[in-house]
């Protein structure tokens, strides 16, 4: 019997060792796994590798594993969003580093990991300095450059329903980066607002199919990122 | 004194260019202000970088939903036919050339369409790119909205960029509060200036080689 519904969040990010490489799904405050990030942060271990579209908001989130002092390096396309002052003050003191990726090519280094690609060549970043000391190569007259793609051992992931074989489906917006994080780790990881009996989801209807998804776990009333930077609120 | 555009006329005039049917990308800030002025009749689908086509206006008070937001993290909504898309997919209609037009900002454009729009370049300055290399590279057709110089009287169309490049080659059109210019393989042609300002002005504000178009005309925007 396949059954990958955990109970706590605590038994969710069981096993994620120091160093390891987290890929985080969301884009500004939509789709962020909070309560996982959360339970990784009481977790504890550091020295991780995180990749996200940003780097946290507020004082919640990924923004406090950043200030827990866990992540030495975080790649993501869009570090300067508003509300992200944890990492720019970490940054402004050489406190972490930071790869910039085109959010494009973030997703397809992603889904190559994913889909067992090796490398792919993109237009992106020809001629720009995210492209130096890249691989290019002229294919019918452009010129496009080597992207690699991204692994990792977990992803923590927020979507909206699962079943008990890992089936998922997301709201609205917040789908962003988490149908191609699902495939590109090792443990993939999910927070749901809700469980949906096996059989309940319609077919039709699942984004994220389960053998893409290792642990769900039901969180019902995910913190709204938005309103805890509005009420100032910080983990832990 | 000749009259420059505002914001508004340059976004309304920038809306005259889009065709109907057009699958259309706004970059963050000034080029959102381009849907409001979306010419009658005409079906334009906007795409929103992390996942939406047929984007709608921002929302009536107390309706917004965080989870339905567009590419600068604001509330948003959903014009009935929309759809929602994982974010390999919605880069895919970008970087496949599925989107006809894409409308930036740029602290600069080069004679030869080269887009710096994403660093500064500043030592000590976070390098945040987000979907802008991806558009340049991608989208069908590249349009600039920005001022034709900068607030301390600096040309914005320069020989080349001084600022790191976002994409190579890659603009289309460029707008401006004084010109419509097009950006081809002749160079920088003006194809529409602003009443009051002779092309030898303009020829002056531009940092680079410039052409007037034969059918070229004044720009004739509303008041906005």
């Amino acid at each position: 019997m396949i059954d990958k519904r955990v109970a706590s969040l605590a038994d969710a990010v069981a096993g994620i060792g120091d160093g390891a490489v987290v890929l985080i799904s969301g884009f500004g405050e939509a789709g962020n796994p909070t309560e996982l990030v959360h339970a990784l942060i009481d977790h504890g271990a550091s020295d991780l590798t995180v990749v996200n579209n940003n780097a946290g908001n507020g004082h919640v989130g990924l923004a406090a594993l950043l200030e827990a002092g866990r992540v030495r390096r975080i790649v993501c396309s869009y570090p300067r969003s508003s509300h992200s002052e944890v990492f720019q003050s970490l940054f402004a003191a050489d406190a972490i580093e930071l790869e910039t990726i085109p959010q494009g090519t973030l997703a397809e280094r992603l889904r190559a990991a994913g889909a067992g690609i090796g490398g792919f060549y993109t237009p992106t970043t020809v001629g720009t300095p995210l492209a130096e000391g890249k691989e290019s190569r002229v294919i019918d007259g452009r010129e496009y450059v080597l992207e690699m793609p991204i692994r990792a051992e977990f992803a923590l992931i927020k979507a909206e329903c699962a079943d008990r074989w890992g089936n998922l489906t997301y709201r609205l917006a917040a789908r962003n980066f988490g149908p191609v994080m699902c495939m590109a780790a090792d443990v993939t990881i999910v927070q749901v607002r809700r469980f949906a009996e096996l059989g309940g989801i319609d077919p039709e209807t699942v984004v994220t199919p389960g053998i893409f998804v290792d642990r769900v776990v039901e969180v019902p009333e995910p913190m709204s990122e938005r309103a805890a930077i509005e009420r100032q609120e910080r983990y832990p | 004194m000749s009259e420059r555009l505002s914001r508004k006329q340059v976004a309304w005039r920038i809306a005259q260019d889009i065709e109907d049917g057009a699958y259309v990308n706004l970059g963050i800030g000034q080029p959102e202000l381009v849907a409001n002025y979306v010419p009658e009749g005409r079906e334009i689908v906007f795409h929103s970088e992390n996942g939406i086509l047929g984007m709608g206006p921002e929302p009536a008070p107390g309706e917004a939903d965080e989870e339905l937001i567009n590419a600068g993290k604001k509330p948003v909504t959903l014009v009935p036919g929309g759809a929602f898309f994982h974010h390999a997919d919605s880069f895919a209609m970008v970087r496949g050339g599925h989107i006809d037009i894409c409308v930036l900002g740029a602290f600069q454009v080069s004679a030869a369409g080269d887009l710096a729009n994403w660093s500064t370049g500043r030592p000590g300055a976070v390098p945040a790119v987000g979907g802008a290399m991806d558009l340049a590279a991608g989208a069908r057709r590249v349009f600039v909205m920005m001022d034709h110089r900068t607030k301390d009287g600096e040309a914005k169309i320069v020989e080349r960029c001084g600022y790191p490049l976002t994409g190579r080659g890659v603009v289309t059109t460029i707008y401006t509060d004084l010109a419509v210019v097009d950006v081809g393989g002749s160079g920088l042609v003006a194809r529409e200036i602003v009443d009051g300002l002779d092309f030898s002005d303009l020829a002056g504000r531009t940092g680079a080689p410039i052409r007037l178009a034969d059918d070229w005309r004044r720009i004739a925007a509303p008041a906005l």
